[in-house]
C-alpha cells in the first residue's frame, strides 16, 4: 500500500458524492486522475484492504430489523450449532468469542416479527437458549481508521 | 484513529420510513457495492431501468432520511493493523445510560456503542462499545480509559475477543 492508497482509504471513509462523475471529483481532491482512483479502488477491494465500497444501508429504516443474539454452547456441540445457525439466511455475521457466551451473531431481517421467529426456530433446532439483545439506543459515531 | 463525524443518537424503536419498490431495486443493485465506472449512478440507473437523475434523486433522499447511513469505503480492520477488536460490555445505571453512552461513543477508538438489554442473572451488561486497537494490551488501556470515564457508574465490565469468524455475509435483500 503506498501513499495514494492511504489517502484514498482515509478520504473515502468520509463519504462519496452523488453526482454525474463522482470519481473524477474525488480524484481531483486527492490529486490523481479518475482512472487511477477507480483502478486503485479495484485493487484495494480485491486485496481486501477494503471490505466494501458503496452505500451503507440502515436496516431498521428500510422497515427491517437487526438484532445481536448470544448463545452459550458446550464445546462438543459448537461445530454442529454453528452450522445450524449459519444455515439461516437471516444470520448476517457470526463470531465465536472467548467467553461463556461464546457465539454472537447478528440477525438482519426485513421485519421485526421475523427476528422473533428466527430466534424461536434456532432454539428449537439447536436445543440451546438464545439471548436476544436488540439495540435499545444507538450512540452512533462513524469511526475512521486513519492509516499513516 | 480519529473520529470526526457528528454524533447522532438514533432510537431504533420509532421513525420508520419505509422504502418503495424502486428504492428497493436501487438497494438490491448497490448493496454489494457502487459500480467502479466513471459514471456509477448511470450504471445503477441502467440496471434498475430508471433515469440517472431519478437514481441520484432517490439516493440523495435515502441519504437525507438516514436509510443510507453514508456512501463510503469500509476498511478491513485486520488488514490495516487494528488486529485486536474487543467487544467491551458495561453494567451502568439505566437512568444514566443515555449520557454515558454518548460519552463513550465519542471516544476515538470506539466504533459502535449501543444500549442493549440485560439478561439477568447471567448477563448484567447493558452498554456495549466496540474497541479497535493494534493489540490486546492496547485494548486493555482503552478499557481502563472508559472505566475511569464512567467512574462510579462502572458497576462491572468485561471484554470479549472474537476468536473466529463463523460467518460474514452482511445484510442482503433478496432479489
Amino acid at each position: 500500500m503506498d501513499k495514494l492508497d492511504k489517502k484514498i482509504i482515509n478520504r473515502l471513509q468520509k463519504g462519496f458524492p452523488i453526482s454525474d462523475s463522482p470519481y473524477a471529483e474525488v480524484a481531483e481532491q486527492l490529486g490523481c486522475d479518475e482512472a487511477t482512483l477507480i483502478q486503485r479502488l479495484q485493487s484495494l477491494l480485491q486485496e481486501k484492504q477494503l471490505t466494501r465500497f458503496g452505500p451503507m444501508y440502515h436496516a431498521e429504516r428500510m422497515g427491517g430489523a437487526f438484532s445481536l443474539v448470544a448463545m452459550k454452547i458446550a464445546a462438543e456441540d459448537f461445530e454442529r450449532v454453528s452450522e445450524q445457525v449459519n444455515g439461516f439466511a437471516e444470520v448476517a455475521h457470526n463470531y465465536q468469542r472467548e467467553h461463556e457466551f461464546n457465539m454472537w451473531f447478528v440477525l438482519a431481517t426485513e421485519s421485526k416479527q421475523r427476528i422473533d421467529e428466527v430466534n424461536a426456530e434456532i432454539e428449537q433446532l439447536t436445543g440451546y437458549a438464545v439471548y436476544n439483545m436488540p439495540k435499545l439506543e444507538e450512540f452512533y459515531i462513524g469511526l475512521e481508521l486513519q492509516v499513516s | 484513529m480519529k473520529a470526526t463525524e457528528k454524533l447522532q443518537t438514533l432510537d431504533a424503536a420509532d421513525d420508520h420510513e419505509y422504502i418503495d419498490a424502486v428504492d428497493r431495486r436501487i438497494i438490491v443493485a448497490t448493496q454489494s457495492g457502487l459500480p467502479l465506472v466513471p459514471r456509477p449512478y448511470d450504471a445503477v440507473a441502467a440496471e434498475v431501468g430508471i433515469s440517472p437523475a431519478e437514481v441520484k434523486r432517490r439516493m440523495q433522499a435515502m441519504l437525507d432520511r438516514g436509510i443510507i447511513r453514508r456512501i463510503a469505503a469500509v476498511p478491513n480492520h485486520y488488514r490495516l493493523g487494528y488486529q485486536a477488536n474487543g467487544m467491551t460490555v458495561w453494567d451502568v445505571p439505566d437512568d444514566r445510560i443515555s449520557d454515558l453512552g454518548k460519552m463513550v461513543g465519542m471516544l476515538d477508538f470506539v466504533s459502535h456503542c449501543y444500549h442493549r438489554p440485560r439478561h439477568l442473572p447471567g448477563w448484567p451488561y447493558n452498554l456495549f462499545a466496540m474497541v479497535h486497537a493494534a493489540s490486546r494490551d492496547e485494548v486493555m488501556q482503552h478499557v481502563e480509559h472508559i472505566s475511569k470515564l464512567l467512574g462510579k457508574h462502572d458497576r462491572g465490565h468485561d471484554v470479549l475477543y472474537s476468536s473466529r469468524i463463523l460467518k460474514k455475509t452482511g445484510m442482503r435483500l433478496k432479489d
